[in-house]
């Protein structure tokens, strides 16, 4: 012991990322060392901008439907589904009601898609390579759906402003609840293969505890708010679209394993997010009425001067567009809020005084999304 | 609370601070998708000298409680009003997860050297949104602890949601087409 007193240590500053297999796309997190503890995180984003909110000034309306996709391109259908339901809450336009069940039907699926694609890169962080193989089989299942609809399978410009592209083809309510019979006892065996597995619960219970209050503060929204007991659901709380008609719960996270807000339970919200998904998408199958699946638009769209500010629940949070027209045929401004933006910027309090290994499945537990951060 | 009693009892509080409460921008229709989701609301001008002010009591007095910023967006409007240098607007969208109400404030600052005050102090998740509409937009918070830029490269010319930005000809020998 007595020759260890000499030795001089210093903190190290260590770049991870931007090119780091689990940074989930291209973020630096520039970290101060202390041996194996994280004392300070600075993320550094902007490698992916676009300069989206750029390109939407100088574009019709219309034109600007695919750049949404681009946004989060795991929820592609539901950044469409944002985007055009602000447009149409500017411009006044009706919604037929066939469009609106098409339009959750088609989110909802594309929510757990994207919850089977978390479900798939928190395994991995933690060294487990089998349920990335499991969530990706029921996935796929899924990208079939989309592909009979719309023909991607990626980014899929579906919603259109006033309702869809196309109605959904010949045979898909039949395909679309075979899935769903098919889907439900999957659930069961994630939660067998990955979410009480002991060594994964040991690595993500009690790491990252978000607080309700930090949560709120630092604007994260979604299942990471849910995840600290926070039960608010804007498709509940303040209900678009037809939502309204369907029963389903919010799962919240209760600290089963560790505590209230810790990285395993932001993991099991959405793992049960997905059931509710599942219980939406029955509903709707079963309620869709016949009838128009598109509002006539005109092609020459101009919606009067104005301004508006709405936002949606995607699979990583709110969604919100600001969204100011001065009565042209191209949007005077439109600010993206995107969810992963604010739920990334927590990271810097989460993630301070814990293990680089610990900040790897904290990082993953957030869920962020790099195209919507940098925009 | 509507916007309209927020803002007379603002105007009771803070006087002449508080500008204006601007009519719900554009139609109010109950129809399509984003019905129900957030009413068109009307947006409060205040003063940006009141700023750190009216926002500290609207987050901490219990009858308002906005505990959320929702959205700070940046917005430039050239020659606003007519025959003036033009102004930058910052919009604030804030809303009370205990009292499920939601205002709009809007600031504005001519353009040239003047600063808006900060609120990152106040939500933290305005630290970062406040650094985008530095970046994008110009626009300079006073007090701000790292306004730095956030999505453009630290060493980019000019803010490119300003309606008279110069696209670069090249940026490090990369042309713009």
């Amino acid at each position: 012991m007595n020759e260890m007193r000499g030795i001089e240590t210093e903190e190290m500053i260590i770049n991870m990322g931007p090119q780091h297999p689990s940074t989930h796309g291209v973020l630096k997190l520039v970290i101060k060392t202390d041996g194996e503890v994280v004392s300070e995180i600075t993320p550094v984003i902007g490698f992916l901008h676009r300069g989206l909110e750029k390109i939407a000034e100088r574009l019709k309306y219309q034109q600007f439907m695919p750049y949404t996709d681009r946004l989060d391109y795991l929820a592609s259908m539901n950044c469409n589904f944002a985007y055009a339901a602000t447009v149409e809450k500017l411009a006044g336009i009706q919604v037929p009601e066939r469009a609106e069940y098409i339009r959750v039907i088609i989110a909802e699926l594309n929510r757990i898609a994207s919850h089977l694609v978390f479900l798939g890169t928190s395994g991995l962080e933690a060294g487990a390579w089998t349920p990335l193989l499991y969530g990706f089989r029921e996935r796929e299942k899924i990208l079939d759906l989309f592909e009979m609809t719309c023909g991607q399978r990626l980014t899929y410009n579906y919603y259109r402003f006033g309702g869809v592209a196309q109605d959904l083809p010949a045979g898909f309510i039949e395909k679309a609840k075979e899935f769903c019979d098919y889907f439900e006892p999957k659930l069961k065996e994630y939660n067998d293969l990955l979410s009480y597995n002991r060594i994964f619960i040991n690595r993500m219970a009690h790491i990252g505890v978000l607080t309700p209050e930090t949560a709120i503060a630092y604007g994260v929204t979604g299942p990471n708010l849910r995840a600290g007991g926070v039960k608010w659901d804007i498709r509940k709380n303040e209900p678009y679209s037809v939502y309204q008609k369907f029963d389903f719960d919010i799962p919240v996270g209760r600290g089963e394993v560790g505590e209230t807000g810790d990285a395993w339970d932001r993991y099991m919200v959405r793992i049960r997010e997905m059931g509710q998904s599942l219980k939406i998408v029955r509903q709707a199958l079963e309620m869709i009425p016949a009838g128009e699946y598109c509002a006539k638009v005109p092609r020459m769209f101009k919606p009067p001067a104005g301004e508006v500010y709405c936002r949606f629940e995607n699979p990583r949070g709110d969604l919100g567009f600001y969204l100011v027209s001065d009565g042209s045929q191209n949007p005077y401004r439109l600010k993206i809020r995107a969810p992963s933006f604010s739920n990334l910027s927590v990271i810097s309090v989460l993630g301070a005084g814990t293990m680089i290994s610990d900040l790897i499945m904290i990082v993953g537990s957030l869920d962020i999304i790099l195209p919507e951060i940098d925009r | 609370m509507t916007s309209q009693e927020i803002f007379e009892q603002l105007k009771r509080k803070f006087g002449d601070k508080i500008l204006t409460c601007e009519e719900p921008a554009g139609p109010v229709p109950p129809c399509g998708s984003g019905a129900g989701n957030s009413p068109a609301l009307a947006g409060l001008k205040i003063e940006p000298a009141a700023l750190p002010e009216v926002m500290s009591f609207l987050k901490d007095s219990p009858e308002f409680y906005f505990d959320s910023l929702m959205c700070l967006s940046g917005v430039d409007y050239p020659g606003l009003p007519a025959g003036e240098a033009g102004h930058l607007t910052v919009v604030y969208h804030l809303f009370s997860t205990s009292h499920n109400h939601k205002i709009v404030l809007k600031t504005t600052v001519s353009k040239g050297a003047h600063f808006i005050p900060t609120v990152s102090h106040i939500w933290p998740a305005a630290d970062w949104f406040e650094r985008e509409a530095y970046d994008l937009l110009g626009i300079k918070f006073e007090g701000h602890p790292n306004l730095t830029r956030i999505l453009m490269p630290d060493d980019w010319a000019g803010h490119p949601l300003r309606k008279d930005y110069q696209y670069p000809k090249e940026y490090h020998g990369v042309p713009h087409s």
